[in-house]
């Protein structure tokens, strides 16, 4: 019974090939009638169920009819390769409306914040930065202290900050919403040795009246790059990198001094304005420059409170703010859309 | 800050046009966010004397002034009561344009009768040119302006806004200021002259000067001038302070104004013979003292704040506002100036308390350097003395506990190439310092720098290294690319997760959507209007802005039906959104937990799959199949979804707890109609929450084995199983499991119906059974025996019934 079945095996195998092989329609009507004709091969086989054992006959049964059914299956199939295709000219009769829409199987979107953290993220990671997150909710410590801001420090006013209500958690340290994501670069340092190379993205929050161009809520991207011999000169080509992947091969760079407490020297970048290419618009407050970011070489008080040596190890850091990059680069003139989540914004972003 | 480039002029030759000297400043630090220029749009407006003034016929509060131009004199129409003949006054001829004090737009002047009397053109107020907001009389130009002379030569000037960042309060003052642009251009820089006669007594028989305070109270420094004439400053005098935005109030108090503008230092002016005991005393107030302030409101003062008092009483808030009994008059004789060093700190806090914030208090804010006080005392007394006739007293006061000996920094070439990345000489080194007013002395391969007084903001090495680098220009630092080692990054699979449940959600067709951490009472009582039961009580901010952000959220869902709501109301007919953000769990002791959540809505119509198709109405199974699809894309195979009524938010009857071994991943279901009705939603509306954490828990420990492809064809079979109502779907596919064994691949829910031909109570479940073996092809036999056995297992343990 065994032979049986692996030569119905064997039968179905080579009639698929023949099938497959068989040059016209006549070709395949040939090889039809070899094995399903009146004397076909499968044929054959059924008739001689009859002469096996009884117990045997339903299973070898059901397989020869499976290959009997599945030869015919592959013989229609085939034979539609070689029925006559109507000529071009009467094809081109048989009209369907192209114009209309399509189908779309209508995929989400992310939020355009998401889109460009992961843009700028990715532009980082490429040059070997690991993406990391941080608390919002932070001590004083962090977000100030340990960052050269002490209590009272002029700088403080740079950063109007929401404070936490002691209350509930029962804590005798200031507890804040941090107002940068640059505690993380304390966490970070005090976590790990150099060398260092991170990028931090995360929420961010000031006591800021708002309007078209402030958030109380708003995104920014922390970097930070510690190691022996991390130069100024890294940072600039570091950014530069940065600034031309985002905005194009062309774009110009400027770096400036400015101030950071937290660095010294201090940098502010900026690249030349899309829409005036540097001659001074409105966009750019006629400056023919867009201030993208803040950064600078970490400050030596910095390295030292988290127990790097200063003498030994240098670094750079930064920070910029990903809706404020969006705004410049899509031409949005308000902040507040961000959060408003009106679907007719967010639905433009691809 | 406001400067004029012309008052720059006189400290140091400006060689270049204002927008180089704009783009030297900014780019060294000291951005200038604006350039404006005064006297532009003053075309026609001239110089002329007012040769007659006579009343007007008919109207007493006007007057008819003459007034000489370069040609015949016209007669203008004036309200002002200033005006004197001989006075020169900006004329403004029919045509020329100036603001017009109602509307603030420009508009151009025309020849108009004021009551019967023609005027031609008329003279102008510091509101009509734009110079500041006084309109009460006209501008009273200068004597030595010519008459027919423009107005734009005589006043106008370049003013440059700029931004002084918070490490240079030296630049709070034009000289400071001018002390930059010295170095940046290169240019020599020319100081005022300090010296003065000093005619009247010794200062030390005038007044005794004690700081009791030294610890906020840095130096002081005071002279006395005598024989004082108060009255209106000199044309040039006002004129500048007009180019800073202030505004001219009598000469001892515009002098005062003046060098602080010129210096950055804050003074202050005492009527001298108002103080008692010929004492200056600088102390904390002692308990219950009060003081009337020059605004004329009484403040009680606190320990913690600092005080200038005489032999009595306090007489000032010291470097916030001067006190109302010795402020100078009109009638003053004896001025005691001071010009004094406060301490950030008690500047601060007294401002805070008070919340009172002066000129003077933001400048004492920053910590000035306490070498512009004596400075800034000189250069005021000599002003004193030359502009209101002053005889001053001999030497001045300087108490000066808060005296730092200048500080000397190694700076080495390798030091700076080791931050900057580019090699300097000693030379150069020195050179860029030097412009800058630092003393260089080379010793070996090092420089000894020390720096110049008002300089206290550099201590270390890196400072002069920024001082370097913006001298020779960041631009000439290189541009390199980060050598050295890779960091060794540790795996990220939160981050990762959340990632890439973004993109599958977005797969799914849902809108990413992201909201405010903080919130207020008003939404969250629309989901829960009593506590919620074993809810946290929420993080709140001691400062909120506003009520409806005033605690930090530990639920996203309020907010996520917030926006669900709002774009309802914007006409959009079905948002399908998503948010993952942070909830902020309070723990007694620390920072609060932050756990990451995701929270799904849906609502309004279901699938409309554009022109061909009817709009199918959105289900609770919508949303499922979301959640179904998620899951299964995270490899979470077979997770557990069972009923839950413990949902404030979620409809009891249908609602789902979301469960892989032991985890409870999340809830689903339909909103509750409660919570629904405070939205005022109109449409059913279906949400999700998973944490986040805890999927990733589930997560981690995938181990995802993938079989080859199957080598044998499937066989399909249809059951249509007619049931009662309340067999659960689950129910059957488990038995259906459970009885067909290794060679059931799957089943599946092709049709569910109700209703015509079916016994009442019943629902027929048309379900598609798929058997495979990896072995060989399945023949009929064995399927029906599976198949029956599945059937009898139904039967018995649901009544099911095989539809005929
Ligand atoms: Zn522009």
């Amino acid at each position: 019974m065994n032979e049986l079945r692996k030569e119905l095996e064997n039968l179905l195998a080579e009639a698929i090939a023949q099938i497959q092989n068989s040059a016209d329609a006549t070709q395949l009507e040939q090889t039809r009638v070899h094995f399903l004709g009146r004397r076909g091969r499968v044929t054959t086989i059924l008739r001689q169920l009859a002469t096996l054992a009884p117990e045997d006959r339903p299973t070898v049964g059901a397989l020869a009819n499976q290959v009997k059914e599945t030869i015919e299956e592959r013989v229609v199939a085939r034979r539609a390769a070689f029925e006559t295709i109507p000529s071009d000219e009467i094809l081109a009769e048989d009209l369907i409306d192209v114009t209309l829409p399509g189908r779309r199987p209508g995929l989400g979107r992310l939020h355009p914040i998401t889109q460009i953290i992961r843009r700028i993220c990715g532009v980082f990671v490429e040059m070997g930065f690991a993406v990391m997150e941080g608390p919002e909710v932070e001590w004083d410590y962090y977000n100030f202290e340990a960052l050269n801001i002490p209590e009272d420090h002029p700088a403080r006013d740079m950063w109007d900050t929401f404070w936490i209500d002691p209350g509930i958690s029962d804590v005798a340290k200031p507890m804040l919403l941090r107002t940068h994501t640059s505690p993380m670069q304390i966490r970070i340092m005090e976590q790990t040795r150099p060398p260092i190379r991170v990028i931090v993205p995360g929420k961010c929050y000031r006591y800021e009246a708002v309007d078209a161009s402030h958030e109380s809520q708003f995104d920014q991207i922390e970097g930070l790059a510690v190691d022996e011999q991390i130069t100024f000169a890294d940072l600039k080509g570091t950014l530069h990198t940065f600034a031309r992947h985002l905005f194009g091969k062309d774009r110009k760079v400027r770096f400036r001094c400015d101030y950071f407490p937290f660095v010294e020297p201090g940098v502010d970048m900026s690249i030349d304005c899309f829409l005036c290419r540097g001659g001074g618009c409105r966009l750019c407050k006629e400056s023919g420059w867009l201030e993208i970011l803040g950064a600078g070489m970490v400050h030596p008080g910095v390295l030292a409170r988290v127990g790097y040596d200063p003498a030994r190890y240098s670094g750079f850091a930064f920070g910029l703010g990903p809706a404020r990059v969006a705004m410049l680069k899509y031409g949005i003139e308000d902040i507040r859309f961000f959060h408003g989540n009106d679907l007719r914004f967010l639905r433009q972003f691809p | 800050m406001k400067v004029s480039i012309k008052w720059l002029a006189e400290y140091v030759d400006i060689a270049v046009p204002a927008k180089e000297l704009a783009h030297l400043l900014t780019m060294s630090g000291t951005e200038v966010a604006g350039i404006t220029q005064r006297g532009e749009g003053w075309a026609g407006i001239v110089v002329g004397r007012v040769a007659s003034l006579r009343p007007h016929p008919t109207a007493d509060s006007l007057t008819l002034a003459t007034i000489e131009v370069r040609e015949d004199p016209v007669t203008v129409v004036t309200g002002a009561t200033n005006l004197k003949v001989g006075d020169k006054v900006p004329y403004a001829p029919v045509g020329a344009r100036l603001l017009d004090v109602h509307t603030g737009r420009r508009a151009a002047v025309g020849g108009v009768r004021i009551r019967g009397v023609e005027s031609w053109g008329v003279v102008c107020s510091e509101k009509e040119l734009g110079l500041s907001d006084a309109h009460e009389g006209i501008l009273i130009l200068s004597p030595e302006a010519e008459i027919g002379q423009p107005l734009a030569d005589v006043l106008g000037d370049t003013i440059l806004d700029l931004e002084i960042t918070p490490n240079r309060p030296d630049c709070l003052g034009v000289l400071g200021l001018a002390r930059e642009v010295a170095a940046l251009t290169e240019e020599s820089l020319h100081l005022p002259d300090l010296t003065y006669l000093e005619q009247g007594p010794d200062v030390r028989e005038a007044a005794q000067v004690e700081i009791l305070a030294p610890d906020l109270c840095l130096r002081y420094g005071a002279s006395v001038i005598y024989d004082v004439t108060v009255g209106p400053s000199p044309f040039w005098l006002r004129d500048r302070l007009l180019t800073a935005g202030v505004r001219p109030i009598n000469s001892v108090v515009d002098i005062t104004n003046y060098v602080m503008l010129e210096y950055g230092q804050p003074l202050h002016a005492f009527d001298y013979e108002t103080l008692l005991g010929r004492r200056i005393v600088v102390r904390r107030p002692r308990p219950g003292e009060s003081i009337r302030t020059l605004d004329g409101v009484v403040r009680q003062l606190t320990t913690e704040m600092l005080v200038i008092a005489d032999a009595e009483r306090p007489v000032a808030l010291a470097g916030i506002m001067g006190g109302a009994e010795t402020e100078v008059t009109e009638r003053t004789r004896v001025v005691l100036l001071e010009s004094a060093n406060f301490s950030p700190t008690s500047i601060r806090r007294g401002s805070r308390t008070l919340r009172l914030k002066t000129e003077a208090s933001v400048r004492f804010d920053k910590g000035l350097p306490p070498s512009l006080a004596m400075l800034a005392l000189r250069r005021a007394t000599k002003m004193l003395v030359e502009l209101c006739g002053g005889h001053a007293s001999r030497g001045v006061l300087d108490a000066y506990p808060g005296r730092r000996e200048s500080i000397t920094i190694r700076l080495t070439p390798g030091e700076l190439r080791r931050i900057l990345g580019i090699e300097l000489t000693l030379a150069q080194m020195s050179r860029a310092l030097g412009r800058l007013g630092f003393e260089c002395r080379e010793e070996g391969q090092a420089l000894l720098v020390r720096s110049p007084e008002h300089r206290s903001d550099i201590q270390i090495p890196a400072d002069l290294v920024e001082e370097v680098a913006r001298l020779i220009g960041y631009d000439r630092i290189p541009t390199t690319t980060l050598a050295g080692p890779l960091p060794d990054h540790p795996p990220q699979p939160r981050r990762s997760l959340t990632e890439r449940v973004r993109d599958l959600l977005v797969g799914c067709g849902l809108q990413e959507v992201i909201s405010y951490s903080l919130v207020g009472h008003r939404l969250l009582s629309k989901i829960a209007p009593g506590a919620q039961d074993g809810a946290p009580d929420p993080l709140r901010l001691a400062n909120p802005m506003t009520p409806d952000h005033e605690m930090l959220r530990t639920s996203l869902l309020p907010s996520l039906l917030e926006c669900v709501v709002g774009n309802l109301c914007l006409d959009e007919p079905g948002p399908r959104l998503f948010e993952i953000g942070r909830v902020y769990l309070p723990r007694k002791g620390d920072l609060p937990r932050e756990r990451e959540m995701l929270v799904i809505a849906m609502a309004g119509p279901g699938c409309q799959r554009g022109w061909s198709e009817r709009t199918v109405e959105l289900d609770f199974y919508d949303l499922k199949g979301v959640v179904e699809e998620l899951l299964v894309r995270l490899n979470l195979e077979e997770p557990r979804f069972c009923r839950t009524a413990s949902q404030d938010v979620l409809h009891p009857g249908r609602a789902l707890a979301i469960e892989w071994k032991g985890l409870r991943l999340g809830v689903m279901g339909e909103l509750h109609p409660k919570v629904a009705r405070n939205f005022e939603f109109r449409v059913p509306v279906f949400l999700a929450e998973f944490d986040l954490e805890l999927l990733l828990e589930a997560c981690q420990g995938d181990s995802l084995r993938i079989a080859p492809p199957p080598r044998f064809p499937a066989v399909r079979r249809d059951l249509a199983l007619v049931v009662e109502e309340r067999v659960a779907v689950s129910e059957l596919f488990d038995l259906i499991r459970q009885a067909g064994g290794p060679l059931l691949a799957a089943v599946e829910l092709f049709d569910l119906y109700h209703g015509q031909g079916l016994p009442p109570g019943t629902k027929s479940c048309g379900v598609t059974v798929t058997f495979r073996s990896p072995e060989r092809t399945l023949i009929d036999a064995e399927v029906a025996e599976i198949e029956a056995r599945i059937t009898d297992l139904l039967q018995k343990r649901t009544g099911a019934r095989l539809r005929g």
